[in-house]
């Protein structure tokens, strides 16, 4: 356990300066200021439309949803599965890391976990700043109607959702980087399966849910709000998060392999 | 309780079809300073992997302080600092950083950095990124990462490349330093013969893999076999002198002779001869063969 919590350490210590961990702040800092923005610019052609302070919401936080559950997210996950590998590729460090006494698990788990931690923060920032952003948007604009419906709930269960949705898409990519030491063939991978994901999840093919980059498409189909339904009425764990946690566990192990059989030549 | 730090027996190891070590026994005395010498593409860089299990080697066929390798990977590695080939350092990171990076792996105090930085004379560029090093400086930055630990055996894959003469002479220093006053063993790859005869206890000769000599510094010189060397101004007829007096001539370069050496009174009644006989001689010594001659004898033959 200590093994892998120095190893944790060490991962966050080595990347703290790097573009992969600067992003899961960056990302949501900058898409939700754009959104706030957008709302806040253009608050004299939403106010006529009279939306209730639940629709308000829906319509606020799926702004940002969406352009991240169907397209940043993914590349995002892909990236962070690329950076925290091609750290050691880049400086030919693997072989100093795996000469340390540390047992191989602990380095490739804190690799893992770390990745699966700046997504958290990610996405967790997202639903904080979107959640701030609509209280600040409401004290700059007060004819909105943010203050008639509290979103926690929602906002948590579809970040939820898009988080748990990602982990099988990074367990994958985490292989592919772990096995390719170049960018373009994890994230050539990641990219033709992300658009064939969105594309099967969008034709609502059968079996999209067992393709992992589809499942966030998925998942944040089913938090779309239904007509005269409550946003609030939709499970977090549905097939799409279990399958998503099925290919992350299985991944994850089939990794661990591929890490105990490497060899440093 | 072994008396090696390290020992293989009989080790094997093959890249697909292709083998790169063959049947290797080292053996690496406690507190010795170990020269692996080869040339490029030897096996050396491939037996210092295979000694930190970067490598998998067969099983019982390395040996850590007596303790087998893939039995005792962490145990062993907790006892081994190395530096394998260029240094491998984050070059995002200052050097100061990438020490504690590593301090940080082994659980020890960060501040051993700052002394690591000052052993190795890199205290002025502690602050500065280590991508921006030279060559020379991320040598340095690789052997204080190797010395962070304050391990009991050090593995040195050519740890002076790219140093200039006078970081040589501080890592030969530093190595006699460490086995002498802190009873660590050294095993240091080279193929700067004359550095390790400096700094070497013992020598292993490698080349395509197999083992061609072992033994101590002293064993080596003594395969080497002293001539008499003769700088003389009319060499060809001073040789034939010779041999036409039943000395036997090995070298004539055209400057001077080289005889193998017998004895002293031998050497006088030479030198006794080439005078009588009107031939000039500026100088007459005995010479040992140099290392690197011994080393491509060895080599050659192979």
């Amino acid at each position: 356990m200590r093994s892998l919590y120095i190893s944790l350490f060490s991962e966050y210590y080595k990347s703290r300066k790097t573009l992969a961990f600067w992003a899961a702040i960056l990302l949501p800092v900058i898409i939700c200021t754009l959104v706030s923005f957008g709302f806040y610019s253009n608050a004299d052609k939403i106010l006529p439309l009279k939306f209730s302070g639940m629709m308000l919401w829906a319509r606020y936080s799926s702004a940002t949803l969406n352009v991240m559950g169907f397209l940043i997210m993914p590349f995002y996950v892909i990236f962070m599965a690329f950076s925290v590998n091609n750290i050691e590729h880049k400086n030919d460090t693997w072989k100093t890391l795996f000469a340390q006494p540390l047992n191989k698990f602990s380095i490739y788990a804190a690799k893992y976990l770390f990745a699966v931690l700046l997504i958290f923060i990610c996405l967790a920032l997202f639903g904080a700043l979107t959640l701030g952003f609509g209280y600040i948007l409401q004290s700059l604009v007060p004819k909105y109607t943010f203050n008639q419906y509290n979103p926690v709930t929602f906002l948590f269960n579809s970040y939820a959702k898009l988080f748990f949705s990602s982990l099988g898409i990074l367990s994958l990519q985490l292989i592919l980087s772990l096995i390719w030491a170049d960018f373009l063939k994890p994230m050539g991978i990641g990219f033709v399966g992300t658009i064939m994901g969105i594309v099967t999840a969008s034709l609502n093919w059968k079996f999209a849910y067992l393709i992992p980059y589809s499942l966030p498409t998925l998942a944040l189909q089913l938090t779309k709000v239904k007509k005269g339904g409550d946003p609030l009425a939709f499970e977090v764990f549905s097939r799409e998060i279990y399958t998503s946690l099925i290919f992350a566990t299985a991944f994850f192990i089939i990794g661990y392999f591929i890490v105990s059989k490497k060899s440093i030549k | 309780m072994s008396a090696f730090a390290i020992e293989t027996v009989g080790l094997n190891f093959n890249f697909g079809s292709q083998t790169i070590v063959k049947d290797l026994s080292l053996q690496v005395p406690k507190g010795s300073i170990y020269g692996f010498l080869g040339p490029n593409g030897a096996g050396k860089t491939t037996t210092i992997k295979i000694l930190l299990n970067l490598l998998q080697s067969p099983a019982d066929q390395v040996f850590i302080f007596g303790k087998e390798i893939n039995r005792n990977r962490i145990a062993t590695l907790k006892r081994i600092g190395a530096l394998v080939e260029q240094p491998a350092i984050y070059g995002h990171l200052t050097g100061k950083e990438n020490l504690i990076n590593r301090c940080i792996l082994l659980g020890i105090n960060k501040n051993k950095s700052t002394e690591m930085l000052a052993l190795v004379g890199l205290t002025d560029a502690a602050s500065k990124k280590a991508a921006q090093y030279s060559l020379g400086m991320k040598q340095r930055l690789g052997i204080a990462l190797a010395l962070v630990s304050d391990p009991e055996l050090l593995l040195l894959d050519e740890p002076t490349n790219g140093l200039d003469p006078n970081g040589i002479i501080e890592v030969r220093n530093l190595m006699v330093e460490l086995a002498t006053k802190h009873q660590k063993t050294i095993l240091v790859s080279s193929h700067l013969l004359a550095e390790i005869e400096r700094t070497a206890t013992h020598v292993g000769i490698i080349n395509k893999g197999q083992l061609l000599f072992q033994g101590t510094i002293n064993e080596l010189h003594q395969l080497s076999k002293p001539m008499l060397e003769i700088e003389i101004n009319d060499v060809e007829k001073a040789s034939d002198l010779l041999i036409n007096c039943g000395y036997q001539v090995a070298e004539n370069d055209g400057k001077k002779l080289s005889i193998p050496y017998k004895n002293d009174k031998e050497n006088a009644e030479i030198n006794t001869l080439l005078v009588q006989n009107g031939f000039m001689i500026s100088a007459l010594y005995k010479q040992r063969k140099d290392l690197e001659n011994l080393f491509l004898d060895i080599t050659k033959n192979n």
